[in-house]
């Protein structure tokens, strides 16, 4: 499942997409991230499901391209990406 | 007082033919909103009762008032309801409930339900959000988005146009089509962008039917582009209260090529539904 | 010689006449349906009300969303280019400009000579600009000119959930069922587009001096709600809304 967390208004699409298939819940993507965007949950999607996985904070989902923001310089690579050995982590923006 | 056109008959609604005393297993699903709430009960996984009413601003009480609306005159009290569950945007402000599970997933299983197990793309447009949900032949969510951030593409977008051309609610789907010439679609995507932009087309002696058919255009482009995201599949059904609404319903199909499934069941109470069928299957999974 | 400079914004139609580098004269009218009109009659009563004729001005600079409006204009400058030139010329410290109007909010950063090094616009969306502050006012219902000083009274953070205009209103009419002080909202909402408005000056980087200008720089508790969020200080000038205007005067070729 591919679960996308964020949000579209006027200015643009912004979402971070983990994909839980590939996700295995290590967490490397936790530490590095700058604004603690990240948290290791369990899957809210499938009640019947007992694996964790990783997920966006709450309260930074609304406001996501907000929180982003310090490190979408030009051409830089995501911390949050390079992190994830298991190319778990996208980013639409 | 002035007459309130946003707002929406609230009602529930039962079904006598059911004796529930016979019933095995007896669920509840409690979706609040943060525009509506819903409450279902089922007896044996069959719909028996269900409310839809506005959430207002007191929502502790919103999930109590709409299970006892449900209730009504059912002889059923909470007692005698082995499991229920509570979703949606309030659902930390369901005190009875024994268990909570996000809205994506539950929307996704009452759709399945409703609709029928050949759905795999869902759009629910509710008061505050719209979602665009993938699933699989069980109801099980396979890709989502949500957004619940802008209220354009959602009820109360949808509400605000309403009261400024005002226009009943219930009725602005078949009046976006009392027109003679399909306008274009107004060019914010922002509601109160485009509240300003219809204001300037009613002063330019555009009619109301055609500011409405402009902006119903306009939202369902916008929530068009939301669903290619997930890349839609059929079959393709639209929950929520947008549903009822043909004037968007329409575009949406027209724009997609696709045509959504209908369904006899309400379209508002997706959310409760899918959360009482939880329920259910929680219950078989502990008696087991 | 002087020469005019007319910033057809959203909500406002802003003009300024300029002699030596210095405002001689400002006036503002709403945009209203009619922009063109409105400008034109606008730029007449100017004139008039100054003792001037058409002939007097050496040059006219159409800026603002509405510029196209404008058609006795002869040069055109986008906004950024206009608030840079008039924010520089001002304040000469000044490395970066926040200009918050009524439909849109911009962070700019400029180089010494005030030209424009890079800049990202908040448009399109209600939630970064004035017209946020106004459905906020109108749920809160205060007049707008007492936002600003009555959300200064407060020291508390209440977060705020809404990032849409239209579900803020929703946000504070609940808040206010619940017996929430009005200047604690009203310092909420300040907070809340203050943060949306410094993510988005963090993007494009500020260097002091930062200055702001646009209408909503009227509202001290916005003002407030900025300096601590970029913790710095910024420098205001007497006319905010105007600095556009008096940059596109002063951009004569």
């Amino acid at each position: 499942m591919i679960a996308n967390y964020g949000y579209k208004d006027g200015s643009g699409d912004f979402f971070i997409s983990i994909d839980t298939e590939k996700c295995n819940g290590c967490g490397d993507c936790l530490p590095v991230c700058p604004a603690n965007v990240l948290e290791i949950r369990e899957n809210e999607f499938d009640p019947m499901a007992e694996d964790l996985m990783a997920a966006v904070k709450d309260e930074h989902r609304k406001k996501i391209k907000y929180s982003c923001a310090p490190c979408k310089g030009e051409g830089r690579l995501l911390p949050c990406i390079a992190a994830c050995e298991l190319n778990a982590i996208a980013h639409s923006w | 007082m002035a007459k309130e056109f946003w707002r929406w008959k609230e009602y529930n609604w039962k079904d006598d033919s059911i004796n529930w005393q016979n019933g095995s297993i007896i669920t509840a699903g409690v979706d609040v909103g943060s525009v509506s709430s819903q409450a279902v009960v089922l007896v044996d996984g069959e719909l028996f009762a269900f409310s839809n009413m506005r959430t207002g601003s007191n929502s502790p009480m919103s999930a109590q008032n709409a299970m006892n609306w449900a209730l009504e005159n059912t002889g059923m009290t909470l007692q005698n309801i082995h499991y229920t569950v509570g979703t949606g945007y309030g659902r930390v402000n369901v005190p009875f409930a024994n268990k909570t599970i996000t809205e994506i997933a539950c929307h996704a299983r009452g759709a399945n339900k409703m609709y029928g197990s050949s759905i795999r793309t869902l759009l629910d447009m509710g008061g505050q959000d719209c979602k665009a949900i993938s699933c699989d032949e069980k109801g099980k969510v396979t890709n989502f988005l949500m957004n619940d951030k802008c209220a354009a593409g959602t009820g109360r977008g949808m509400e605000v146009f309403a009261d400024l051309l005002s226009l009943p609610i219930e009725e602005i789907g078949d009046l976006s089509f009392q027109i003679e010439v399909e306008p274009e679609p107004v060019s914010s995507t922002c509601v109160i962008f485009a509240k300003s932009e219809a204001t300037g087309l009613l002063r330019a002696g555009w009619p109301k039917n055609k500011v409405l058919a402009a902006y119903s255009s306009a939202m369902a482009h916008r929530v068009v582009s939301l669903l290619e995201r997930i890349e839609i599949k059929e079959d393709f059904a639209i929950t929520g209260g947008i549903a009822k609404n043909s004037g968007v319903v329409k575009r949406l199909e027209k724009e997609l090529g696709i045509k959504a499934l209908k369904t006899t069941y309400d379209t508002q109470i997706a959310g409760a539904f899918g959360a009482a069928l939880f329920a259910k299957a929680l219950v078989e999974k502990e008696r087991k | 010689m002087i020469s005019a400079g007319i910033d057809v914004g959203a909500k406002n139609i802003k003009i300024v006449l300029v002699r030596d580098n210095r405002i001689i004269a400002k006036d503002k009218v709403l945009s209203g349906f009619e922009a063109k009109e409105n400008t034109n009659s606008l730029f007449e009563k100017i004139l008039t009300d100054n003792g001037l004729k058409k002939e007097d001005i050496s040059s006219i600079t159409s800026t603002g969303s509405g510029r196209k409006a404008v058609d006795f204009a002869t040069v055109s400058v986008t906004d950024v280019t206009a608030a840079s030139k008039g924010v520089t010329t001002k304040f000469p410290s000044a490395k970066t400009v926040i200009d918050v109007g009524a439909e849109e909010g911009r962070g700019i950063r400029c180089d010494d000579k005030g030209k424009v090094v890079d800049f990202s616009i908040n448009e399109k969306c209600a939630a970064g600009s004035g017209a946020f502050v106004e459905a906020m006012s109108r749920a809160l219902e205060i007049p707008i000119e007492e936002f600003g000083p009555m959300s200064l009274q407060s020291d508390k953070e209440i977060p705020m959930n809404a990032q849409c205009a239209v579900f803020a209103e929703s946000e504070v009419v609940s808040l206010l069922h619940a017996k929430t002080d009005k200047k604690d909202i009203a310092k909420a909402i300040c907070d809340a587009i203050a943060a949306r408005i410094s993510s988005m000056v963090r993007k494009v980087g500020f260097e002091k001096d930062i200055a702001v200008i646009g209408g909503v720089a009227y509202n001290v508790g916005f003002l407030r709600s900025i300096r601590s969020n970029l913790e710095s200080e910024v420098l205001v000038p007497e006319f905010p809304e105007f600095v556009t205007a008096y940059g596109a005067a002063l951009i004569t070729e």
